[in-house]
């Protein structure tokens, strides 16, 4: 096999990573600081690629345009869901908010199925076919551009929950809840903030990665297992744990793929978060509670 | 509800389910007004045909395009002068349970002839409450070999068998090489790891050395139906070097490979596909002038036969975006061979009307092939399949040469020079 195709796959693989990465950040917020455990993430994405294929579809405006405004409507989305229906839930037993949110992505996921069906839809931009060669690496545009949009916004919410001072309530939130409310802190909207920037995590990522697949309802679920596999890989409630986990699960399928069999990659990033539970429960970059 | 001058009785309301629930709930209110009279006036002279498919699940999509066959049906049958056909729709819900309890209950609630389901573990399963149950029940699609292996007397297909895709695929391919004065020496085989892609590699591998191809097959790559990117396969295939492409796909997956045959700027030879997807609407209407080339070896139509010619306008009447179709012929054909029967039987007694269909003999039909009769089995050997090439948005058929209505486009252009 020529050498340039493990380079390929592993370009590939990072790129595709990063907006894998995105998708968990998402999770990895949420739970850092609401200590819930989102189970309707991936079916928030596919709103999200659902709301970018309506877009491009009616309007032809592209989904990296469109990122900032669907981002938008997921915070909002999110913001409501965690002040109207998960606040409730949050003093009562972990199995309570499971039932809760599992039962959420059941109804996400028919709701999108009865307006949809259950064909694949995607977006043809006038770059879904490009790619740029480099020598003989040939890279996909259209991860290029995901990657980078993927890199930028992670940039912002780092920035964010440093230097503004609703990102630092926060973090106050997630590290003392009794001295957040102490102080006076508002945490139930802080909380509903926090949700909301999960969810905008997750509909900018949702952008991305319709520009990659296509999407059908059932790919919710799908991406919500993704998602946990990433973050207990990266470290639950780590941010860059977050984005690790997703570079090293995307590298790591798209060589499994290659050098043993590509039906046996989804095999292999379970055997990954195996091996890491057995190693190092907390997860790369997590904390030991 | 009424098509034309057929009466239909929709029983798939009976379970609701989560497609049917919308649906449904429109239909429920004027059908629930309309069915208890359809029912009487069914008992008259129409043949009570219950029609099995998967409307839901994950066959829905095929299922319901099975549906438009039906649809059309009515008005074709009257023009050739059969008798009307009652149509009590039944929803399999893609599972083998399911198709089991509807066709039991639509014999209970009258069935007079089951129509059926596409698939061939759910078309097993219809077969066997049939035969038990000494309903006549006429397959419209499954390729598994053992459904008329059994000795059934009440089950007949009108579609090929695996074993009879493959042969013909073969030779329809040895047949555009020779045309077009050029054939791969090597290919890749991609392939699903589903049921059907797995049966499908073992079908392949068993039936290609008889017909001693040009080409060997340098690699394999089986890779997952849920697969949500195949960069990696592709570049897998890409770097064996081969001539051409050999597949067996489903829609997404195809589509997805394409794309990355034309990001990794790679053309080959040909793609040869041994199964759906390649060759359907969605297909071409996504991917445009880059849909065009490949070359599908199916189950298809005689575009030179008269009733395909009208099956081909009713369908474009009733649904101008649509193609005809695998799904929309042998659906067609299924309810044809029972409007006839049912003709020539003069009664819906269900031994009557099985003979009947044993002593089918029509040659004016759609499928490809001298028309439909049937073995002592009630297979239809004579079928034959069609290679089918994507041209310009349309469908043209391009071997065997008796059905052909076009030349193969062979080697096919490269996806970088088509504008």
């Amino acid at each position: 096999m020529p050498a340039e195709i493990y380079l390929n796959v592993a370009v590939s693989g990072l790129l595709t990573g990063l907006v894998y990465g995105l998708m968990a950040l998402g999770l990895s917020v949420i739970f850092g600081v609401v200590r819930v455990v989102n189970f309707a993430h991936g079916e928030m994405m596919t709103i999200a690629m659902y709301l970018a294929v309506v877009l491009f579809s009616h309007y032809r405006l592209d989904p990296l345009v469109m990122m900032v405004p669907i981002a938008g409507v997921l915070f909002a989305l999110g913001y409501v869901m965690q002040r109207g229906l998960i606040n409730p839930f949050i003093n009562r037993p972990e199995h309570s908010q499971f039932m809760l949110l599992v039962a959420l992505a059941l109804i996400l996921v028919n709701g999108l199925l009865i307006v949809f069906g259950p064909d694949a839809q995607g977006v043809q931009t006038s770059y879904s076919f490009a790619s740029f060669a480099v020598g003989r690496l040939i890279v996909d545009a259209n991860k290029i551009y995901a990657a980078l949009a993927a890199l930028a916004v992670a940039a912002a919410l780092f920035a964010f929950f440093r230097y503004t001072l609703a990102g630092k309530a926060i973090r106050a939130c997630a590290d003392n809840y009794a001295g957040a409310l102490v102080v006076g802190l508002d945490v139930k909207r802080l909380y509903a903030l926090t949700f909301g920037i999960g969810a905008a995590c997750v509909g900018a990522a949702g952008c991305m990665m319709v520009l990659l697949v296509d999407v059908t309802p059932p790919l919710g679920p799908a991406y919500t297992l993704l998602a946990f596999v990433i973050v207990i890989v990266g470290g639950l409630g780590s941010m860059g744990g977050a984005l690790l986990g997703g570079v090293l699960i995307g590298v790591s399928e798209a060589l499994a793929g290659l050098f043993i069999a590509p039906s046996a990659k989804s095999m292999f990033s379970f055997g990954l978060l195996i091996l890491i539970l057995l190693l190092r429960p907390q997860g790369l970059l997590g904390r030991r509670t | 509800m009424k098509t034309g001058s057929h009466r239909k009785i929709d029983t798939s309301q009976l379970a609701v389910t989560r497609r049917t629930f919308t649906a449904g709930v429109g239909a429920a209110g004027l059908l629930a007004a309309s069915a208890p009279f359809q029912i009487g006036r069914a008992q008259g002279a129409a043949l009570k045909v219950g029609v099995l498919l998967p409307r839901s699940g994950v066959q829905a999509g095929i299922g319901q395009d099975c549906q438009r066959g039906v649809e059309i049906a009515p008005a074709i049958l009257k023009g050739l002068g059969l008798p009307d056909l009652a149509i009590m729709n039944a929803d399999t819900e893609s599972n083998v349970e399911v198709a089991r309890s509807r066709a039991e209950r639509l014999i209970g609630e009258g069935a007079q002839l089951l129509v059926g389901a596409f698939d061939s573990g759910q078309s097993t399963a219809i077969a066997q409450v049939a035969e038990q149950k000494g309903i006549p029940f006429v397959i419209n699609i499954a390729a598994a070999p053992p459904i008329t292996e059994q000795g059934y007397k009440f089950v007949f297909r009108n579609f090929p068998t695996a074993p009879m895709i493959l042969g013909d695929a073969f030779a329809n391919q040895k047949e555009i090489f020779e045309a077009a004065g050029v054939a791969p020496k090597s290919v890749v085989f991609m392939h699903v790891n589903d049921t059907f892609g797995t049966a499908m590699q073992k079908g392949i591998a068993g039936i290609m050395p008889k017909f001693n191809m040009p080409y060997q097959i340098t690699e394999t790559i089986a890779y997952d139906l849920a697969a949500r990117d195949l960069s990696v396969e592709v570049a897998k295939a890409k770097a064996a070097n081969a001539e051409a492409l050999l597949l067996v796909s489903r829609l997404n997956d195809a589509m997805l490979l394409t794309r990355e045959l034309v990001k990794q700027r790679w053309t080959p030879m040909g793609v040869l596909s041994m199964g759906p997807g390649w060759y359907e609407d969605q297909y071409l209407k996504t991917l445009g002038k880059l849909a065009d080339g490949p070359i599908s070896f199916v189950p298809w139509y005689d575009p030179n036969k008269p009733l395909s010619k009208q099956l081909e306008a009713a369908l474009a009447k009733a649904h101008p975006d649509v193609n005809l179709n695998t799904n929309h012929i042998y659906t067609f054909e299924a309810l044809l061979i029972a409007a006839d029967a049912y003709k020539r039987a003069g009664s819906a007694d269900p031994k009557g009307l099985a003979d009947a269909i044993r002593t089918t003999d029509i040659t004016n039909n759609v499928s490809i092939g001298p028309g439909i009769k049937f073995d002592a089995k009630g297979q239809n050997a004579t079928l034959k399949n069609a290679a089918i090439q994507n041209r310009g948005g349309k469908l043209v058929t391009v071997a065997p040469k008796a059905a052909a209505n076009a030349k193969a486009e062979w080697p096919m252009s490269a996806y970088d020079k088509r504008g």
